[in-house]
C-alpha cells in the first residue's frame, strides 16, 4: 500500500475516569484506503477507543490526554452540535448490535434517508432513489420492500446490512466497525465480510475495525494492533503479526484460537486480565506472562520496532521462544456405546389462547450413538435444532417420535420423555451443562451449596463429607478450595463455567451434554474450558455431546462430528475426516465459511 | 442489565439502609410512629373519649396542645391514639395478603401453562374492579368491623401480590438454573423453596412493606368514608372526616391527623426506597389496579 | 394484525365474563343475602320470605345467576333495595356525572402529565425535574382524601376561589356540573398526572440512554431532531398502555374524591349504597366500574397496537 496523507490521526490518547484508565496512550494513523484492525478481548478498552474516535465518551469517562484529529481538525473536547456536521458525513460507525442501534419505531428507509437529509443536498425524490441504491449496494434482496420494513421485521444479518447502508449514506471517508459480525451465523458472517471487503476495494474509505475475532480482522485489515488492558501492545502488518507474533500475549492469543487444521484443544492463557482500577505498575501482562523478569515489573515497555512497521511493547520479544501450540492426542480406543438416539423427532409445541408460546426448533428423525469416553460434536447454525436434541436427551423437551436409549453399568434402559417421569438413577446418568453460567448457577447459593445439591440428591455422599468431596470436585476443574465459600457473582465467567462443569461431574454421570458452553467466554478462557471437558471425559470414561455453532471449536474437542441442518443430520463422520473431506454440500459450505487465520 | 446481586444478611441490609440519608429519615419517622403507637395508652395526656362540653372547638393551648374538636375532645390525645387500630389492621391484613399472594404467585409461575393462564385471568378480572369497590362489595355483605376488614383487605390486596410474586418468580423460572434443577430431578416444591424463593425473597420483603403502607391508607380512606374503624375508637381518617365541616373555625383539628398520617406514609416510602436500592429490587410505586 | 385485534377483544370479553361471575358468586359465598342484610336482624321470617320471593332469592344460585347476568346484558340492572326503583334509573344520571368528571380529568391531566414527564426526563436531576418529581412523589404518596381536603382548604377556605363542596343535584344540567367539577377534577388531575408523569419520565430517560439515540448522535443528527424524531415517539408509545392502567386508579380515586366534594356521581352513590346496605346496587356499580376499566384498557391496547409497529407485526 502506498503511504498516503493520514486522514485520521490518534496521538497518545488516554480515556478514563476517576482513578482508572480504559484507554492508555494509544497512537495510530489511517490514510486513504487503509484498514486498521484492533484485536482484544472483552474489557480491553477497544469499544471505548472506537467511540472516542468520533468524539463521544460514555457516561463516567472523559479524555485524559492525547488527541484525535480528523483531516487535521480535533474530535475531542467538541460539543455534539459542533461535531454534528462531521459525524455521519466524514466519519461513520457500523454498530456492534444493529438490533438496538436502529430506532425501533421508524422504517429502515426513513432512517437511511435521515442521514441523507442531514449530509447531502438531495431533494426528497433523489433521497428516496439513493436509499434504494444504498440498499441494493449492501445486497439486501428487494430494496423497495426492505426500505418499508421496521427493524424488528429483519433478521440479524439483514439488519447489519441496513446499518452498513446507513453508515455509507453520508459518503464517509473513515468507517468505524465495532465487532461487525459478532452474533451472526457463520455463513451470514462470511457473506457480510465479503461485502465489506468488496466495499473496501471499490472505494477509498479508510477503516478502523475492532473485534475479538482475529479471523475477522485477518480478512478485513492490512495492519492490526493488539490491545491489552487499554494499551496497544503490538502493532504491525497483518501477515507479520500473525506469522511472527512478538508479544507473549499475542502469541498466546494466536495459539488459543481453535483451527480446522490442528488437532486437540488449543492452548489456553492462564489467569485473567488485570482490573482497570488496579493496573500493574510495569508491563500489564506481567502477572500472566511465563517469561516475566524483574525488568518487566518496573515501567510499562514502549512500542519498539522489531521489523518493518512491526512494533512490540515487550522487553523479551526478541528472545522469547515460540510457545508449543498443539498437544498430542492419544488414539481413541474403540469403546462401547453409552447412548443411542434413534429416529428422534421434536415438533412445535401447540399453543392456544391460554398458553404461553414456547417456540421450539423442529428436529426430524435424528439418529446417532455416543461411545464411552468419546466426545461427539453437534454443529449447526441457530435454529438447526442442535440445542433441542440436547434438551430432549435431558428430558426438558418431549420428543414427538423416536427413542433414546441409555446403556450404563451393564443395563440398557429406554429414557422416559420427561425428566419428571425418569427414575433418579437415569437422571444421575445424564448431566447437562448450559451455555451461560450466569444463568445456570443460582446467584443466591454459595459454590458449596451448588455442588452439594447433586451430591445430596443422588445420595452418594454423607453430609459430613460434603465439603471434602466438593473441594475434590473443584480441584478437578482446577479451582482452589477457597472458591467453595464464594457466590457466583464473585467469580469470573470462566470460573463460573468451571463450577458448572464440576456440578455436572458431581453426579458421576455416564453422559454429559454441553450446550454451547464456551460461547459466552473469551477465546483464551474458552481454550481452557475445552481442554478441561476433553480431559474429564477421558479420565472418567464419560460420553459427551458437545453442541456449538462454531465448527472450529467443535473440531478442536470432538472425536466425531455430526453436522445439523434444518433439524436433520446431513453428515456425521470422524472429526478429522469430516473437516478434511466434507461430502454433503452444506458441510462443505460450512467449512468454507470458517475464518481460519493464516498459520 | 445483567447485574447479579449478592444475598445480603439482614444486619448488613439495615446498616446499608441507614447509611443513606433517605433511609435514616424514613426509618426514624417509622420507628417514632411505632413507638408512639405502642406507648400511646400510657403517654396520652387526656382521655381521648372524654367530651368536655365547656371546651368545644378550643384553639391550641397549654392544656390542649392541638386544641379540641367539636365534641370538646383533646385532639392531641386522639392523634396519638389514632393510628393504632389502622396499623393493627394493616399488619394483620399484610400478613394474609403476602402469605396467600406470594405462595400462589410463585406456584403458578413454576407450573406455568394452562393452570397459570386460568388463575391469572381470574386475578386479572378481580383487579379490574377498583380495590375500593371490591372492598365495599364485601363490607356491604359483612358489615364494617375490624374483624371483617382484616380478611377483606388481606384478600383484596393479595391479588396484586400474586401478580408481583409471579412476575418476580417468572424472571427466574426461565433461567437455566431452574431447568438444571428440573433436569437433575428435584421436586417442584423443592425447586420453589431452594431455587426460586431465595431469589424473590428481597422483592417480596420490599413488596410487603409497600403493601403495609397501602393497606394503612386503605383503612384510613375507609374510615374517612365511614366504613372503617368505628367510633368511639379514634382514627385519623375518621378524625379528618369529622373535622372537615369545621375547617374554617377549627383547622387544627384537621391538620394534626393529616400530618400524622402523611408523615407515616412518607416515612415508610423513604425507608422502602432505601431498602429497595440496597437489595437491588425494582420497586413499583402503586400497582395498577390496586 | 386482524388476529391480534380479535385476540385482544376476545380476552377483554373473557375478563368481563369472569368479572360478572366473580361479583355474583363472591356474595353467594358470604353469610346472608340481599334481604337479610338489608332488613337487618329484626326482620321476621315472613318479611324475609316475602322479600326473597320478590327478588327471586328462593331460586337455586345457578338459575339466579343466569337470570341476573341475562338481565344485566339487556340493560336491566335489577332493583335497588333501598330506593325500590330500577337500578338503571338510579345509576343513569350519576354515571353521566362521573363520566363528565373523569373526562375533564383525562382531557387536562393526560396532556399535562405527558408534557411535564418529558420535561423532567430530558434533564433528569436538574432543578426543574427535582421540583416536578418532588411534587409528583408527594401527590402519589398522600391519600386522595387528604389531597382533596387540602384543595378545599387552599382554594376555597383560604383563597375563596371556588366553592368547596358541590351542592347541585344529580339531575343538574351538564354545564353546571362541569363548573362544579373544577376542584374535584383538580384533585384527580393532581394525582393522576403524578402517576403518568413519573412513568413518562422514566421512559424518556431510558430511551435517551438507548443505543439508537447514541447512534443518531453519531450519525450527526442535531439535538432537537433527536428529541423529536428519535426520543419522543419511542418514549411516548409505552405511555399509552400506562395511561390505560392508570384508569384503574382514577376509577378508585373517583369514589373517594366524589365523597370528599359531595359530587353527585357513581362513586358517592356506591358509598351511600354501602351505608344503606343495598347489595344489588353495590354489585351493579362494581360491575360497571369493572367494565369501564376493561373497555378503556382495551381502547388503549388497540390504540397502542395501531401506533406501535413492533406490536403490530409479530416476530416470526
Amino acid at each position: 500500500m502506498t503511504p498516503s496523507v493520514p486522514m485520521l490521526k490518534v496521538e497518545n490518547l488516554q480515556v478514563g475516569g476517576d482513578g482508572f484508565l480504559v484507554v492508555d496512550k494509544v497512537s495510530f494513523t489511517i490514510g486513504q484506503g487503509e484498514s486498521f484492525g484492533i484485536a482484544g478481548e472483552s474489557g480491553s478498552g477497544k469499544s471505548t477507543l472506537l467511540l472516542s474516535l468520533m468524539g463521544m465518551m460514555r457516561p463516567g469517562l472523559r479524555n485524559l490526554g492525547g488527541s484525535v484529529r480528523l483531516n487535521g481538525s480535533p474530535m475531542l473536547g467538541q460539543s455534539d452540535a459542533a461535531l454534528a456536521s462531521v459525524r455521519g458525513s466524514k466519519i461513520a460507525l457500523i454498530p456492534q448490535n444493529p438490533a438496538t442501534a436502529l430506532n425501533p419505531s421508524r422504517r429502515i428507509g426513513t432512517q437511511i434517508a435521515e442521514a441523507l437529509l442531514l449530509h447531502s443536498a438531495l431533494n426528497p425524490r433523489a433521497r428516496a432513489m439513493r436509499v434504494l441504491d444504498l440498499l441494493s449496494m449492501v445486497r439486501l434482496p428487494e430494496p423497495t420492500v426492505a426500505a418499508r420494513r421496521f427493524p424488528h421485521e429483519l433478521s440479524g444479518g439483514q439488519l447489519q446490512r441496513a446499518a452498513i447502508a446507513m453508515a455509507l449514506a453520508g459518503a464517509p471517508e473513515v468507517l468505524l466497525l465495532d465487532e461487525p459480525t459478532t452474533g451472526l451465523d457463520v455463513t451470514t458472517q462470511a457473506a457480510l465480510l465479503d461485502l465489506l471487503i468488496d466495499l473496501r476495494h471499490r472505494s477509498k474509505v479508510g477503516m478502523v475495525c475492532v473485534s475479538h475475532d482475529l479471523g475477522v480482522l485477518a480478512r478485513l485489515c492490512d495492519r492490526i494492533g493488539v490491545m491489552y488492558a487499554g494499551a496497544i501492545i503490538e502493532e504491525g502488518p497483518l501477515a507479520s503479526v500473525l506469522a511472527r507474533p512478538g508479544h507473549p500475549y499475542t502469541q498466546a492469543l494466536v495459539a488459543s484460537i481453535p483451527r480446522l487444521t490442528s488437532v486437540g484443544p488449543p492452548a489456553p492463557i492462564q489467569g485473567s486480565p488485570p482490573s482497570l482500577f488496579d493496573l500493574p505498575s510495569g508491563c500489564r501482562f506481567a502477572p500472566r506472562c511465563a517469561l516475566v523478569q524483574d525488568a518487566c515489573l518496573g515501567q510499562p515497555p514502549d512500542l519498539t520496532s522489531a521489523a518493518d512497521n512491526h512494533k512490540i511493547a515487550c522487553l523479551r520479544a526478541f528472545t522469547a521462544p515460540a510457545p508449543v501450540v498443539n498437544a498430542s492426542v492419544a488414539a481413541l480406543e474403540k469403546a462401547t456405546s453409552v447412548l443411542a438416539v434413534e429416529k428422534l423427532s421434536v415438533g412445535f409445541a401447540k399453543h392456544g389462547i391460554f398458553d404461553r408460546k414456547t417456540p421450539s426448533s423442529v428436529v426430524d428423525a435424528v439418529s446417532f450413538t455416543v461411545a464411552k469416553g468419546e466426545v461427539l460434536g453437534l454443529v449447526g447454525e441457530s435454529g438447526s435444532g442442535k440445542s433441542t436434541i440436547l434438551r430432549a436427551i435431558a428430558g426438558l423437551a418431549a420428543p414427538t417420535a423416536g427413542q433414546i436409549t441409555l446403556m450404563s453399568s451393564g443395563r440398557t434402559e429406554i429414557l422416559a420423555a420427561r425428566a419428571t417421569a425418569r427414575p433418579l438413577s437415569q437422571l444421575r446418568s445424564v448431566q447437562l451443562i448450559f451455555q451461560n453460567p450466569d444463568a445456570s448457577l443460582n446467584p443466591r447459593h454459595r459454590v458449596l451449596e451448588l455442588l452439594a445439591q447433586p451430591l445430596i440428591l443422588y445420595g452418594q455422599v454423607p453430609r459430613s463429607q460434603l465439603r471434602e468431596k466438593a473441594a475434590d470436585l473443584l480441584d478437578q476443574v482446577r479451582l482452589g478450595p477457597a472458591t467453595l465459600d464464594r457466590m457466583p457473582a464473585q467469580l469470573s465467567g470462566g470460573e463460573r463455567q468451571r463450577v458448572a462443569i464440576a456440578r455436572a461431574f458431581a453426579a458421576r454421570p455416564d453422559l454429559i451434554l454441553c450446550d454451547e458452553i464456551t460461547t459466552a467466554l473469551d477465546v483464551s478462557v474458552q481454550a481452557a474450558v475445552l481442554e478441561l471437558i476433553r480431559n474429564l471425559a477421558r479420565k472418567h470414561d464419560v460420553g459427551a455431546i458437545f453442541v456449538s455453532h462454531d465448527l472450529a471449536v467443535v473440531r478442536s474437542i470432538a472425536d466425531r462430528i455430526a453436522v445439523l441442518h434444518n433439524g436433520t443430520i446431513v453428515e456425521i463422520n470422524d472429526a478429522q475426516e469430516l473437516c478434511a473431506r466434507p461430502v454433503s454440500p452444506y458441510a462443505q459450505r460450512l467449512i468454507g465459511s470458517v475464518l481460519d487465520i493464516p498459520a | 442489565m445483567n447485574t447479579v446481586w449478592l444475598a445480603l444478611p439482614l444486619p448488613q441490609i439495615l446498616r446499608d439502609v441507614l447509611a443513606q440519608r433517605s433511609g435514616r429519615i424514613g426509618m426514624a419517622i417509622v420507628c417514632l410512629h411505632l413507638a408512639v403507637a405502642l406507648a400511646a395508652p400510657v403517654i396520652t395526656p387526656q382521655d381521648s373519649a372524654y367530651q368536655d362540653a365547656s371546651a368545644m372547638l378550643q384553639s391550641p393551648s397549654f392544656s390542649h396542645w392541638f386544641g379540641t374538636d367539636r365534641l370538646g375532645r383533646d385532639v392531641f390525645s386522639r392523634t396519638l391514639l389514632g393510628g393504632r387500630e389502622a396499623m393493627l389492621i394493616a399488619t394483620a391484613a399484610t400478613f394474609i395478603a403476602m402469605a396467600w399472594g406470594s405462595a400462589l404467585g410463585i406456584l403458578v409461575a413454576l407450573i406455568g401453562g394452562r393452570t397459570d393462564a386460568i388463575v391469572m385471568r381470574f386475578i386479572d378480572a378481580m383487579m379490574s374492579i377498583p380495590w375500593i369497590l371490591l372492598v365495599m362489595l364485601f363490607i356491604a355483605a359483612l358489615g364494617s368491623s375490624s374483624a371483617a376488614l382484616v380478611p377483606v383487605l388481606g384478600f383484596s390486596y393479595g391479588l396484586s401480590v400474586v401478580y408481583l410474586a409471579r412476575a418476580a418468580a417468572l424472571d427466574f423460572v426461565a433461567r437455566d438454573f431452574v431447568l438444571a434443577a428440573q433436569a437433575r430431578g428435584h421436586s417442584r416444591w423443592s425447586i420453589a423453596a431452594t431455587e426460586l424463593f431465595p431469589n424473590v425473597r428481597d422483592s417480596l420483603a420490599v413488596q410487603g412493606a409497600m403493601q403495609w403502607s397501602w393497606i394503612l391508607l386503605a383503612v384510613s380512606s375507609l374510615s374517612f368514608l365511614g366504613m372503617g374503624v368505628a367510633p368511639p375508637t379514634p382514627d385519623w381518617g375518621q378524625m379528618i372526616a369529622d373535622a372537615r365541616g369545621i375547617m374554617q373555625r377549627a383547622p387544627w383539628a384537621l391538620i394534626s391527623p393529616m400530618l400524622a398520617l402523611s408523615s407515616l406514609v412518607i416515612g415508610m416510602n423513604l425507608a422502602v426506597d432505601a431498602w429497595a436500592r440496597v437489595t437491588g429490587v425494582e420497586r413499583t410505586r402503586r400497582v395498577p389496579g390496586a | 394484525m386482524a388476529t391480534v385485534l380479535l385476540e385482544r377483544i376476545g380476552l377483554a370479553l373473557i375478563t368481563m365474563i369472569i368479572i360478572v361471575v366473580v361479583v355474583f358468586f363472591a356474595l353467594e359465598l358470604m353469610p346472608g343475602d340481599a334481604c337479610s342484610v338489608n332488613l337487618g336482624r329484626g326482620a321476621s321470617d315472613s318479611m324475609l320470605a316475602a322479600c326473597q320471593k320478590r327478588l327471586g332469592l328462593d331460586q337455586p344460585a345457578v338459575w339466579r345467576f343466569a337470570a341476573w347476568a341475562g338481565d344485566f346484558l339487556t340493560g336491566d340492572l335489577g332493583i335497588s333495595m333501598q330506593r325500590d326503583r330500577p337500578i338503571a334509573e338510579v345509576v343513569g344520571w350519576r354515571l353521566r356525572n362521573t363520566l363528565i368528571l373523569a373526562g375533564l380529568t383525562a382531557a387536562i391531566g393526560i396532556p399535562l402529565a405527558l408534557g411535564l414527564g418529558v420535561l423532567a426526563g430530558l434533564n433528569p436531576d436538574g432543578p426543574l425535574d427535582m421540583t416536578i418529581s418532588g411534587i409528583a412523589i408527594f401527590a402519589m404518596t398522600v391519600p386522595e382524601f387528604i389531597s382533596g381536603t387540602l384543595m378545599i382548604l387552599l382554594f376555597s377556605v383560604i383563597l375563596g376561589w371556588a366553592a368547596g363542596v358541590v351542592t347541585i343535584g344529580y339531575k343538574a344540567p351538564a354545564l353546571d356540573l362541569l363548573k362544579a367539577s373544577v376542584l374535584p377534577a383538580a384533585t384527580l388531575i393532581f394525582i393522576l398526572a403524578a402517576h403518568i408523569l413519573r412513568m413518562v419520565r422514566a421512559s424518556v430517560i431510558e430511551v435517551m440512554q438507548s443505543d439508537f439515540v447514541q447512534m443518531a448522535r453519531l450519525k450527526g443528527v442535531p439535538h432537537r431532531r433527536i428529541i423529536l424524531h428519535h426520543v419522543l415517539p419511542n418514549a411516548l408509545l409505552p405511555a399509552i398502555s400506562i395511561i390505560g392502567l392508570t384508569m384503574a386508579w382514577l376509577l378508585g380515586g373517583v369514589v373517594i374524591v366524589e365523597s370528599v366534594f359531595n359530587f353527585p356521581g357513581l362513586g358517592r352513590l356506591a358509598v351511600d349504597a354501602v351505608a344503606d346496605q343495598d347489595l344489588p346496587l353495590v354489585q351493579a356499580i362494581a360491575l360497571l366500574f369493572g367494565f369501564i376499566y376493561v373497555l378503556t384498557n382495551l381502547g388503549a391496547d388497540l390504540l397502542a397496537l395501531t401506533l406501535n409497529p413492533r406490536l403490530r407485526t409479530r416476530r416470526k
